[in-house]
């Protein structure tokens, strides 16, 4: 068969796979959540729906469904049916650059041909597309603060979108750090791959332990507030401050329209996990030398024991991300915008500087 | 390779496709029992008072306005950063330079009180 039919297939078989697991790992998440922070609250979370209560949140989704769809008289129609469409949209289509292992060989007959398990983890783009589709979900946040023509949802959304920029800001200038380090670990093998943005190549330059957590400590750090900014999770959850703002932008929004907001959230907060693995954890390298397990490259054992590493660290840091939600109160709104503006700024410019000297005198 | 971008607009079609499909069924499998009350906006419930497009506070504006600048300054810094090593310390001091106007830029902006929230 021709090269191209090859492709397709491909890509219809990973873009199906990944899609379910993404929906998946985000109800999965909310499980998490919900169990994780009624034991933090010493209450017992739901346990009645399958066993330990596994199933509750496809029970949610169900149950969502077949609730009423309400939309204000005075609501713009459009755009509060488009900002759902956006918001999910973008969280799965961001999965496409995330390299889940290192690739595999498929005997096809004539040829071998080495699949990757990510959709497109070597598009050279890799970070930039991301952070292309994380600004255009500010817009289905955006839209879904202003369409609703509601107070709360007005506030909500402006709210959320000014924070989001802002700390897109240090976590663009963080990832620079990062892409200097991988630059100065690149080897080029049989000239196969250069250095490029691609996920997977930052994720290669980090094999034998050299993991950009110990090589960009305060990189790591900024990174990861600006994270939880992103995914406007407390500490920084004031786009929905309850007490203040009813439910913040999503205030007009029921069912599965909410649902899939609901998604969208838990959805980037694996998203955030899998990048900040990608970047500063090593991604799916071993935490070992692969050569222990005594596979070859290529073989599909090895392959499913790098995704078992790379699903590992990201469980593990969703487990802190729920901890961190359930143990810190609430920023205010002026600390909130000063912390990303006068102090991350600040101190991810000095990183890049502080960096490129350091990688310059070595 | 061109080709490596195929699969990635098939994920976003598909991404946008589910999406769409969610947003299709909850319109057309939930119950639809309308009155007023429930079309109305939702005010803690309260009637509503007023229309929710008046003014807001301009600072919203001015963060929208510097996150430009500041994101098209970044997006320039990142294939400094992917050649960092061929382009060696000529290419870095320009980098200092620029991040030194960057700074000049952000102290005036601070200095100005534009990013004042109190």
């Amino acid at each position: 068969m021709s090269e191209l039919v090859w492709i397709l297939i491909e890509a219809l078989i990973k873009a199906v796979v990944i899609l379910t697991m993404i929906l998946l790992a985000a109800a999965t998440l909310v499980y998490f959540e919900r169990r994780i922070s009624a034991f933090i609250q010493n209450r017992y979370g739901p346990n009645r729906v399958g066993p330990f209560g596994l199933l509750q949140p496809f029970a949610d989704v169900f149950k969502l469904f077949l609730k009423e769809d309400l939309v204000p008289k005075v609501a713009d129609k459009r755009f509060h049916r488009l900002a759902p469409i956006i918001s999910l949209g973008v969280t799965l289509a961001v999965y496409s650059v995330i390299p889940l292992s290192n690739y595999v060989n498929i005997d096809t007959g004539d040829t071998v041909r080495k699949v990757y398990f990510g959709i497109a983890p070597n598009v050279n783009i890799g970070f930039l597309f991301v952070l292309a589709m994380t600004s255009v979900g500010v817009y289905g946040i955006t839209l879904a603060g202003w369409s609703s023509n509601n107070k709360y949802s007005l506030l909500g959304g402006l709210r959320s979108s000014a924070q989001m920029i802002s700390y897109e800001l240090s976590m663009g200038l963080s990832v620079i750090g990062v892409l200097l380090v991988s630059n100065y670990f690149t080897t080029s093998q049989n000239g196969n791959w250069t250095n490029t943005l691609s996920l997977n190549t930052i994720v290669m330059n980090q094999s034998g332990w050299k993991w950009n957590i110990l090589l960009q400590p305060l990189g790591f750090i900024i990174f990861l507030v600006s994270a939880f900014a992103e995914t406007n999770r407390a500490p920084f959850d004031l786009p929905e401050a309850e007490p203040e703002l009813v439910g913040g932008f999503n205030t007009e929004y029921s069912g599965m329209k909410f649902g899939m907001f609901f998604l969208a959230e838990y959805g980037n907060m694996a998203t955030s996990a899998a990048l900040i693995t990608l970047l500063f954890l090593g991604g799916w390298q071993l935490p070992f030398p692969s050569h222990w397990l005594g596979l070859a490259e290529g073989s599909v054992w090895l392959a499913l024991a790098q995704f078992a590493s790379f699903l590992l660290k990201i469980i593990l840091l969703a487990i802190f991300f729920i901890w961190v939600r359930w143990s810190i109160p609430r920023f205010r709104y002026d600390q909130l915008m000063n912390l990303g503006w006068k102090i991350m700024l600040p101190l991810s410019l000095l990183n890049i500087v502080l960096t490129g000297i350091i990688l310059l005198i070595i | 390779m061109l080709t490596d971008y195929i699969p990635l607009i098939f994920m976003v079609v598909f991404g946008f496709g589910i999406g769409v499909v969610f947003l299709l069924a909850a319109e057309a499998l939930g119950a639809r029992r309308r009155t007023k009350e429930k079309a109305s906006t939702y005010e803690s419930g309260m009637p509503p008072v007023r229309t929710a497009r008046e003014r807001f506070s301009v600072k919203f504006y001015m963060v929208a306005v510097l996150f430009i600048l500041f994101d098209i300054e970044i997006v320039f810094m990142y294939p400094w950063a992917v050649q960092f090593k061929e382009l060696g310390s000529t290419a870095f001091v320009a980098m200092i330079l620029f991040i030194v106007l960057l700074l000049a830029g952000y102290i005036y902006v601070i200095r100005k009180g534009a990013l004042r929230w109190d």
